[in-house]
């Protein structure tokens, strides 16, 4: 802390000090306010903006590490090669199904149980804890308890629990592989879409719901006419945050399915890490990996112009 | 699981009036909701719990059918696990996550308090920059990735995972943190620079204590995905860098499948994360609300 006078001094120092033009000063001010941004704006551009223009450089290419003498020059025919193979368009639907399917099973499983924790009861504090544990789990643990302990054909808990009903031993990870994936996969995303949307609920003015109930609104009115429209930022941020996440699903696959049968339940990421990891193809693998990310800043642009939107809203 | 009969919130109704028949109603309402959520938080936790039981068993009983239910617990499965040579991928899991999240906070907080409190121009675009190379598929970057830290002699090394993962985590922790630092009220921060503070001196001395909460939240995000990454471990790391859910899957395929030794693994993988969000569900739930909620 200083003193009035002392400001005062410092003040008319730094007035006879300043001999720049207005210009320099505001340039001055701009890279100081600046500053605090750069080092991780810079690290960020390096660490994944790089390796994104060799793999263009890649994509652009025929490298195969089998094949020492092929590499070359080839153009766009990388590109022209994928949209023939049929193994891309079954992996590109997969990914689409996985996404699509994970976030929207799970968003609306977390809203159900968000509703059900957001009431007063005995023990709420702990069956949140239960709640939220496949979250919390490591992904290659879950596949692991998802692939052996529960959909395992001979001692599975799955077939034990429906062999009680008489239902016949299923294999589920080959006779069912993206059901299985899928499974595993809202099992792991509900806990995260339902914390969201818990937070939405206990952001939410008691007083409104109490007046709308005090004015007769029922149950399900006070639902769609206040909560929902209260949660939509909330849902919105669930479904942006849980889809940059799940479309880059590789564990679940990876352990529960291996891509497989066949390729039966390969997603991209999987499909490109097949082909640059075990194909050694890294031009093909670097050309699906441009337009899986071309693929997603289109649809991310539109995401996120959403949320922005619903963020920028003030009311 | 006991039905006990549950506290409804009073849905307006002045207290000390006796209960109505809707009261009632809802009384037996909220019973069945209480039973219903029970039923469902058991059946989510089951396949958790079901694995810390398989790593208490031994091999027979942990693949037989039907499945046990009663056995004499036994520690030898994390005998196991332990002598197998975890440590070493605990060692290398607990560098490149407490170093990769150091490094996160150490970037993303000057960065998100420029963003948050004097705005530079187009803060929306370096925002959605940001957060779009959240959404760079990680798989489209491997390839590069990995010609090039071989190229520099760092493949199988814990310090290129540790760049990854303060990569992978950044752009989320900017937009958190930029959440918390805007809930600051703008007098404080006036208050900091008629005093002549200093940028350095006005987070450390000003704004850090009054974010604290959500400085831990993000700690805990980007502990929790560093912690549980496996792509990159995957591809970059071998013998010497290797992490704990590399170590899992080394369980899993080496001479058959050991069920119970597997879940031992899976379990102590799982349990330093497991209690961190257990004990900071506040600040997760916080956390990944991130701002959503101003």
């Amino acid at each position: 802390m200083s003193t009035l006078v002392e400001k005062h001094h410092r003040r008319e120092a730094e007035r006879r000090a300043d001999v720049k033009t207005p210009a320099q000063i505001e340039r001055a001010e701009a890279w100081r306010r600046r500053a605090p941004l750069l080092p991780a704006l810079i690290f960020t551009i390096i660490v994944t903006q790089v390796p994104f223009l060799v793999t263009i450089w890649y994509s652009l290419r025929s490298e195969n590490l089998l094949r020492p003498d092929g590499d070359r020059f080839v153009g766009l025919s990388n590109y022209a090669d994928l949209f023939a193979d049929s193994t891309f368009r079954g992996a590109a639907v997969n990914s689409v199904i996985f996404t699509l399917g994970c976030v929207a099973v799970a968003m609306l499983l977390g809203i159900g149980l968000a509703l059900l924790l957001d009431r007063k009861f005995v023990g709420q504090g702990l069956a949140r804890t239960l709640l939220i544990t496949p979250f919390l789990i490591m992904p290659v643990a879950g596949a692991m308890i998802w692939s052996v302990s529960m959909l395992n054909p001979t001692y599975g808990m799955v077939n034990w629990l429906i062999g009680l009903v008489g239902i016949n031993p299923v294999d589920w990870t080959s006779t069912y592989p993206v059901l299985s994936i899928l499974f595993a996969l809202v099992w792991q995303w509900t806990p995260f879409m339902m914390l969201l949307v818990l937070a939405g609920l206990q952001a939410q003015p008691k007083d409104v719901l109490e007046a709308a109930q005090m004015d007769g609104a029922g149950w399900g009115k006070t639902f769609v006419s206040i909560t929902l429209p209260q949660l939509r930022r909330y849902i919105e941020l669930g479904v942006l945050l849980g889809a940059i996440y799940v479309v880059n699903t590789f564990d679940q696959i990876y352990l529960m399915t291996a891509g497989g049968p066949g390729t039966a339940s390969a997603n991209l990421p999987f499909y490109i890490y097949q082909r640059a990891f075990l194909g050694f193809d890294i031009g093909q693998a670097a050309a699906m990996g441009v337009v899986v990310v071309i693929a997603t800043i289109i649809v991310a642009t539109f995401a996120l112009r959403l949320i922005f939107r619903s963020f920028e809203q003030k009311d | 699981m006991t039905t006990t009969s549950p506290e409804i919130r009073s849905s307006g109704a002045p207290g000390g009036v006796r209960p109505t028949r809707r009261d009632r109603g809802e009384g037996v309402r909220g019973g069945l909701l209480t039973a219903l959520t029970w039923v469902i938080a058991i059946a989510f936790f089951f396949p958790v719990a079901w694995m810390a039981m398989t790593a208490f068993k031994q091999e027979a009983e942990a693949a037989s059918n039907p499945p046990t239910w009663f056995f004499t617990p036994t520690l030898d499965q994390f005998r196991a696990v332990i002598e197998g040579g975890a440590g070493v991928y605990f060692a290398n899991s607990l560098i490149a996550t407490g170093v990769s999240t150091l490094l996160v906070i150490a970037l993303a907080v000057p960065a998100s308090y420029a963003l948050a409190i004097r705005p530079v121009k187009k803060t929306q675009d370096v925002l959605f920059f940001f957060m779009s190379t959240k959404m760079l598929p990680v798989v489209a970057v491997i390839v590069p990735i990995y010609v090039i830290a071989g190229r520099l002699h760092v493949l199988d090394t814990i310090w290129t995972l540790v760049v990854l993962y303060t990569a992978m985590n950044l752009p989320i922790a900017v937009w958190m943190m930029r959440s918390f630092f805007q809930e600051i009220p703008g007098e404080v921060l006036e208050a900091a620079s008629m005093d002549g503070a200093g940028l350095m001196r006005t987070l450390r001395a000003v704004l850090i204590p009054m974010v604290a909460p959500g400085l831990a939240a993000t700690a805990l995000i980007c502990v929790i995905f560093a912690w549980n990454e496996f792509f990159f471990a995957l591809n970059l790391t071998a013998a010497r860098a290797a992490t704990v859910p590399i170590f899992i899957t080394s369980t899993m395929t080496s001479e058959g499948l050991f069920l119970a030794r597997l879940s031992a693994a899976s379990l102590l993988a799982s349990l330093p994360v497991l209690i961190a969000g257990w004990v900071a569900q506040k600040q997760l739930v916080r956390g990944l609300s991130m701002g959503a909620i101003k």
